[in-house]
């Protein structure tokens, strides 16, 4: 009898993990990511200023994310790879779609509206889609890629991109391309060429200031200036910074952040939560959310160097940089070190869209590491 | 599923790809030390300066209270509404809202938003009642704010509205008391500091920084009840005479104090002001005082030595020529007593007393009357009328003198002046402000001769004196009758005059001083002793009853 006590929880915790890894989840990253998100939802409490409603919904949202993890993981990895092609098509026709029948919201048009059922943005099945199909081109290729295969792939990439870009939506174009460019890089490409590439983008920017649009140009103008227009573009961004450097060391408290608080800080609850971490937590929380994403991002490129197959392998590791690339846009953002581009911050910021792709990113990342059969 | 075995992706390039990110993560963290340490303290002061505000707390003003602490100025709290015109744009029909409310005009606001669209304060409206306030909150328009202050409603409305004078908008003394004592009447505001919203709302009190400190409570010598027979009686006057302005003061012959001081025209200090009617004549306008200075004139006489009252003095023919100019009596009065040449406001009898005297004699004890001098009762905006003695060596200029020419005079300094005569001699310093001891006086002229010069002014309201319409039922009074001609384009007029009397009441032992004069009475009736005489009997009877003063006989007369 005392044996089966102490031996127990040791039992019982083993027996949760093989079952955990048997219905095809990962304890650990699973672990990690509900750490962020009950984290993300302390943070989002003190910026929703406890309005309960508001935050329940969010609840409601993370836990329908998680569903959809669960279902992402069950499917079998060859499954991806056999889809790939048809979910891009179909992304591509749906993007199509939105610059036909699309539905106009603050200026962008973004939104498929099926009415009196639901309103989304292909886009974010795009940033899965879009490196998945470069990993079923890649995959069967010689790697490092040809210069040939390299141009297919970056056609594969830029189609979407650009349609994206035209809704205007650069913060997803953004993310899109780098998910793209994360499989190429992961499946191996020379330095030289890299070199080669920085040195055409350095050539072409000046060119592709006159392909902005007004705004875009105003706020990457702002960004590096935003005293430029303190009451206009500049706002967001004084605002932001002043929230995290009046945070200090160990920040202001929870609820205590006047920025966020007052409503100085314009979306404190979306995509300027980090701000609001900055001034009520500090610096403190800012390194430990930094810390959780690192270990996430390590724990998913170390799925990717176990997968058993070259697809396995590009997907994860192109899902895994996607999320960093939340991370870090969103962060550089709102630290103004870079233009205010519509990214939320990962698994923290109020909204559901972004959540239910990268939780389904996780859920693929989990079935590649769960599945022994291909 | 086969898997090409060449295609391993090399191990250092996931190295490379971590120690990237890492870096990355790295220089987040650098970046929110940089923003949290070297730019700390600014960026710190830059979030106190977007939400923490230091806000006045309005302290109220003192009330002022009449002597018997009757209210005649006190502040209520009410509401000035204001926004904010770069930061809250208010749409046409918030701005209906706003001024359905407090009751005013959407257009002019809409006006007032334009012209102010740069700045980050605009008043809606000042001084709004709570109630209108309240109405107005209700409607919890964004972008509408509000902040307490105190706006002074008088009780006392035109009765007294130039003794206690107004306050502006911002609560700081404009006129009378008001801006005289505003020193001793205004608080000072306290601060505190606030934390602030976006939007200008107020979220909580950080700290108080000092209290503010109300202001102190002034009681006036005014006798609310007598100021309001004063101005009652005088606007009664100045209507039946259909004259341009008037004014009464009201002395205490124990304290010197202002027992009522009224003028007309006046105005509503609760209304819109018009500074025309604002003027404070008592102690603002002079007039040439005409006869009512004779009583002065015989205690010079009296003071020589060379008059007693009974000195006859010879008035014929009626007529009298001084250098160019003809002095004459409306009818031959023939040889007079000094004390009949008072009572019956002989010119020509003051003109040859004037003559027999030094040639400072009349002057002397004109300023030592304290006519050309400041009373300083403490009113804003007195002037010391004039008195000169230069010209005295001229025969015609020390005649005028003494029958109330070539000099000028408050109604204030009038009242002070008879003052002596009713102290018996004393000059007491005249106050605004209740006293709460009789203050020390400055002999200024002989008891004895004095009394005597009082005696002879109760003869003036003898029904054969120039003024028996001042008589008061029941109590022994006396005054002086005063009709100066108004000096107008080509000197003096015939048209424009100044009908003055001041009296003492009751004449054998003095309790209150009065002054009234009425300028410019247009009907038939011009005269001091027709005009001003029947005010001073109507003001003297109510107030000595009012003051509880014993009748002079035990039956009316």
């Amino acid at each position: 009898m005392s044996d089966f006590i102490r031996h127990m929880p040791q039992r019982g915790s083993l027996r949760a993990r093989e079952q955990l890894v048997r219905i095809h989840l990962d304890p650990f990253l699973l672990a990690m990511l509900l750490v962020v998100m009950v984290y993300g939802l302390v943070v989002l409490y003190s910026a929703l200023d406890r309005n309960a409603g508001v935050f329940n919904a969010q609840v409601v949202r993370l836990a329908l994310a998680l569903v959809v993890l669960l279902i992402a993981a069950q499917v079998q990895p060859r499954t991806y790879l056999r889809w790939a092609p048809v979910a891009y098509v179909v992304g591509l026709g749906l993007l199509v779609a939105v610059l036909i029948f699309g539905v106009t919201v603050n200026g962008s048009k973004r939104w498929i509206d099926i009415p009196g059922l639901m309103r989304f943005q292909p886009s974010e099945l795009m940033k899965i889609a879009v490196p998945m199909m470069v990993a079923w081109y890649l995959h069967e290729r010689v790697l490092p890629p040809s210069f040939r295969d390299l141009l297919v792939s970056l056609a594969i990439i830029a189609l979407p991109v650009a349609l994206i870009v035209i809704q205007p939506d650069l913060g997803t174009g953004i993310l899109i391309l780098a998910a793209g460019l994360a499989v190429i890089l992961l499946g191996g490409i020379r330095w030289r060429l890299i070199a080669y590439a920085g040195i055409a983008i350095a050539v072409a920017a000046p060119g592709l200031w006159y392909t902005l649009q007004d705004y875009q140009r105003q706020r990457i103008v702002t960004s590096f200036d935003p005293e430029s227009d303190p009451l206009g573009a500049g706002w967001n961004i004084i605002q932001s910074t002043t929230a995290i450097g009046s945070g200090g060391l160990f920040g202001k408290g929870l609820f205590q952040g006047t920025q966020s608080h007052l409503d100085f800080l314009p979306e404190a609850q979306t995509d300027f939560v980090f701000a609001v971490i900055g001034e009520e937590l500090g610096f403190v929380g800012v390194v430990a959310l930094l810390v959780l994403y690192l270990v996430i991002l390590m724990r998913g490129l170390w799925v990717a160097s176990k997968a058993p197959n070259t697809f396995g392998r590009l997907l994860a590791g192109a899902l895994t940089l996607v999320f960093f690339v939340y991370v870090f846009v969103n962060i550089a953002m709102v630290a103004g070190l870079l233009p205010v581009v519509g990214v939320p911050l990962p698994l923290v910021s109020y909204g559901g869209t972004s959540a239910i792709t990268l939780l389904a990113g996780f859920g693929i990342i989990m079935s590649i590491r769960t599945h022994r059969t291909w | 599923m086969r898997i090409p075995a060449r295609n391993q992706v090399k191990r250092w390039r996931h190295y490379t790809v971590v120690i990237l990110f890492a870096g990355t993560c790295v220089a987040l963290s650098a970046r929110v030390i940089y923003l949290g340490s070297t730019e700390r303290d600014f960026l710190q002061e830059q979030g106190d300066a977007r939400s923490v505000r230091v806000e006045k707390i309005p302290s109220h003003r003192g009330v002022v209270y009449d002597r018997h602490g009757e209210p005649l100025a006190v502040s209520t709290p009410v509401v000035a509404v204001w926004t904010d015109p770069r930061r809250d744009a208010l749409s046409d029909s918030q701005l209906g809202q706003v001024a359905n409310a407090v009751g005013a005009n959407a257009g002019e606001l809409r006006a007032v938003l334009d012209a102010k669209h740069d700045r980050s304060f605009a008043y809606l409206k000042r001084q709004v009642s709570w109630a209108e306030s309240e109405r107005l909150r209700a409607l919890d328009i964004e972008g509408v704010h509000f902040i307490n202050e105190y706006r002074r409603y008088y009780p006392g409305a035109e009765t007294v509205a130039h003794v206690v004078g107004v306050t502006d908008v911002d609560d700081i003394g404009l006129e009378g008391i008001e801006l005289a004592y505003d020193h001793v009447l205004k608080g000072s505001a306290g601060e505190k500091v606030v934390l602030r919203d976006r939007k200008g709302n107020n979220i909580r009190d950080l700290d108080y920084r000092s209290a503010p400190r109300f202001g102190s409570d002034i009681a006036l010598s005014i006798d609310l009840r007598l100021q309001y027979l004063a101005y009652r009686e005088l606007k009664a006057a100045i209507e039946g005479h259909e004259a341009s302005s008037g004014s009464i003061v009201m002395l205490d012959v124990n304290t010197g104090e202002i027992l009522a001081l009224a003028n007309q025209p006046s105005y509503n200090p609760n209304d819109v002001l018009d500074s025309a009617r604002m003027r404070n004549r008592a102690v603002t306008d002079s007039y040439e005082p005409g006869s009512t200075v004779k009583p002065f004139t015989v205690l010079a006489a009296l003071e020589s030595g060379r008059f007693a009252s009974d000195t006859l003095i010879d008035t014929g023919p009626g007529y009298f020529n001084v250098g160019p100019k003809l002095i004459q009596d409306p009818v031959n009065r023939g040889i007079i007593s000094l004390a009949e040449a008072l009572k019956k406001s002989s010119q020509v009898g003051f003109a040859r007393i004037a003559l027999n005297l030094e040639k400072q004699a009349v002057f002397g004890v004109f300023a030592r009357a304290g006519f050309g001098d400041f009373v300083g009762a403490g009113l804003p905006g007195e002037t010391p009328g004039t008195l000169r003695d230069e010209g005295l060596s001229r025969p015609l200029e020390r005649v005028t003198l003494a029958y109330g020419y070539g000099l000028s005079v408050t109604p204030l300094q009038l009242a002070r002046a008879y003052l002596t005569i009713a102290t018996g001699g004393i000059r007491l310093p005249v106050s605004i402000v209740r006293q709460n001891r009789v203050p020390d006086g400055e002999r200024m002229f002989d008891a004895h001769l004095v009394i005597e010069v009082r005696e002879m002014l109760e003869g003036v309201t003898a029904p054969d004196g120039t003024a028996p319409g001042a008589r008061v039922d029941g109590y022994r009074v006396g005054g002086k009758t005063g009709t100066a001609r108004k000096v107008g384009a080509g000197g003096y007029s015939d048209e424009r005059h100044v009908a003055l009397f001041a009296g003492i009441a009751p004449i054998d032992d003095p309790r209150v001083v009065m002054v009234v004069i009425i300028n410019e009475p247009q009907r038939s009736l011009i005269s001091g002793g027709a005009v001003a005489a029947p005010v001073f009997s109507r003001v003297a009877g109510r107030a000595l009853r009012l003051l509880g003063v014993p009748p002079s006989w035990s039956e009316a007369v």
